[in-house]
């Protein structure tokens, strides 16, 4: 058997985790034409690369498909229930940083932290009979956030592209979203609230903790995991 | 796990018991419109219920309580007053421990009655008192209505009031805010540069999304007005601690909530509240010298509680969740009644748990 490891099939993170794994003597690549998503292994046996959306990198572990996954622990967190006993962290890739934050439109000079939030959120109600919307793609993580520090009256909207620009649209009031820099946020008159950090993700080495292994894939582990300075 | 003819069986025992109690059986059906439950229960809900949908009713979810729907039932048609009884599947959304059921039948007992309200608080907790009584349960007591009643009575503005209220069940921004309006909280760095700020609206360009500057400009100047109302006293903080620290066998818990009431007068009618249905159980054989009672319990449960509060535990089995729990919802039936309301007092049990627990069957 082989060691199945999956990586993002395409773009930065791709490139990013290829350079990562060649600093270590392993060189991963594309085989074929860029159209087709099968790769190759050099510099270690019995690994067999897998391409796939990062996105779904996390489900692949939880199923136990793959044994190793590259992706952010943003997605770990928000895709994986009890994400710790489905896959194991077993080494941060130093690329890929990104905050999860919530922001407001800039001119909501009364709001700067979690309590104004939730003090316009009751008021906003009351005024346009609905919850407040706040705009996301990670549901678990901002609900768990906005729960854990008691924040009420609000709802999340489904925004899967694009979030920055749902509160001039006026289809939410506010936005949760990953950002590396803030540019997108300032190009679109939004700010961080100063207790709004909800993760900081980076592209991650993830482990399955269920997928099945053979006495050959535990040994093709230890062979990575020394060659990746891991053990 | 028990099998689930077992627990049919177990469960139809139960609302037999609670029809002999004069309960009219009710059902209700398995998919709710989500609406009602989202504006109900906020967006925490979506975590412990399973949404689903189609292109003509929109959002549903599967039943994740009958609170709401019998409620509903009886506000639409029902006579006064009314008992019910029901039994069936909830559903429950576990995203976290893999061992929780994430469907399980409860049976319940609901009392709508206008009078007499510790009468009828009595009457349901010793029905599910005598149910449970052969498996050696804690049963764990408490009453959020004294908890509302110091807050009523906080010598502070009402807006003070409202927001503390709006937090009764979410301890930590309740402390917060505790914290905030009795001035023991640092003021964080922009708002007290906000409030300094002579024209805080000035600048502020490009204006984007629905929430409008006069919003703004609202909360600017309540937060303005809230400066000047000064701090809610040292003493009353106290005692507001003090209330949320009780926690003893009932009977001392009255006693000692009857010296707090002394000098926190607001509290008084819930307290004696609190006395007449003590006493009421007593009538009915419950020994409230064993029975714990506790102020803050039932403030992280769902949100509709606002009187008497339950729940029955197996304390040698940490792993299992209350084999039932229950308490007063007046407030419900106003927000789900459009205009009307009627006192509301009732329980679920899991008759899978009690299996569980070696009970009868």
């Amino acid at each position: 058997m082989t060691l199945k490891l999956g990586v993002p099939s395409k773009g930065r993170l791709m490139e990013k985790t290829f350079d990562w794994f060649a600093r270590h003597g392993i060189t991963l690549g594309r085989s074929g034409s860029d159209r087709e998503y099968a790769g190759f292994v050099q510099g270690i046996d019995n690994v067999e690369l897998i391409l796939l959306s990062a996105g779904e990198i996390p489900g692949e572990l939880a199923a136990g498909r793959i044994h190793l996954g590259v992706t952010g622990t943003d997605l770990i967190r928000e895709k994986l229930g009890q994400w710790q006993n489905q896959v194991a962290e077993l080494a941060e890739l130093g690329f890929g940083q990104a905050d999860l934050v919530l922001a407001v439109p800039r001119c909501w000079v009364d709001v700067s932290h979690l309590d104004d939030l939730d003090a316009a959120a009751a008021a906003f109600r009351l005024k346009h009979g609905f919850r407040l919307r706040i705009a996301t793609k990670y549901h678990r993580l901002v609900r768990d956030f906005l729960r854990e520090n008691g924040v009420a009256d609000y709802q999340l909207v489904d925004s899967q592209g694009a979030t920055e620009g749902t509160v001039k649209n006026e289809t939410a009031e506010a936005i949760a979203d990953i950002t590396s820099t803030g540019d997108t946020l300032r190009a679109n008159h939004l700010k961080i609230l100063e207790d709004g950090l909800i993760l900081k993700s980076q592209a991650t080495l993830f482990k399955s903790r269920v997928a099945p292994m053979e006495a050959t894939d535990r040994h093709t582990l230890k062979a990575l995991k020394q060659r990746l300075d891991l053990d | 796990m028990p099998e689930r003819a077992a627990i049919r069986a177990e469960a139809a025992r139960l609302r037999a018991l609670f029809e002999a109690a004069g309960a009219l059986p009710v059902e209700t059906s398995v998919l709710q419109p989500a609406e009602v439950l989202l504006d109900l229960y906020g967006e925490d809900i979506r975590a412990r219920a399973y949404v689903t949908s189609d292109a003509l009713r929109g959002e549903q979810m599967l039943r994740p309580d009958f609170t709401v729907p019998v409620v509903q039932m009886h506000m639409e048609h029902g006579a006064e007053p009314a008992r019910y009884t029901y039994s069936g599947e909830v559903f429950r959304r576990q995203e976290e421990d893999a061992q929780r059921a994430n469907e399980y039948i409860q049976v319940g007992y609901e009392i709508f009655e206008r009078n007499a309200p510790e009468a009828a608080d009595t009457e349901v907790f010793s029905m599910f008192f005598n149910i449970l009584r052969p498996l050696g349960l804690r049963a764990a007591t408490g009453d959020i209505g004294i908890l509302m009643a110091a807050v009523e009575g906080l010598r502070t503005t009402d807006r003070r009031k409202a927001a503390l209220r709006r937090h009764i069940w979410r301890p930590r921004r309740f402390r917060a805010l505790m914290d905030r309006f009795s001035g023991r909280a640092v003021v964080p760095e922009p708002r007290s540069a906000l409030l300094a700020a002579a024209e805080p609206m000035a600048g502020i360009e490009p204006l984007i999304g629905l929430r409008g500057p006069d919003e703004i400009a609202n909360r600017i100047n309540a937060l303005r007005e809230d400066v000047t109302a000064g701090p809610i006293s040292a003493s009353e903080v106290q005692l507001l601690d003090a209330i949320l620290a009780v926690r003893e066998t009932s009977d001392n818990a009255l006693e000692r909530l009857r010296d707090i009431a002394v000098d926190m007068p607001a509290i008084q009618g819930a307290v004696d509240r609190l006395g007449r249905r003590l006493e009421a159980m007593t009538e009915r054989g419950i020994d409230i010298t064993k029975l714990d009672f506790e102020a803050s319990y039932g403030r992280t449960q769902m949100e509709y509680y606002d009187g008497f509060v339950f729940g029955f535990y197996a304390e040698n089995r940490p792993d299992l969740p209350p084999i039932a729990t229950g308490g007063r919802y007046d407030a419900l039936t106003r927000q789900l009644g459009r205009g009307r309301e009627i006192p509301a007092v009732g329980g679920v049990i899991r008759p899978g748990l009690i299996l569980n627990l070696g009970g009868a069957a």
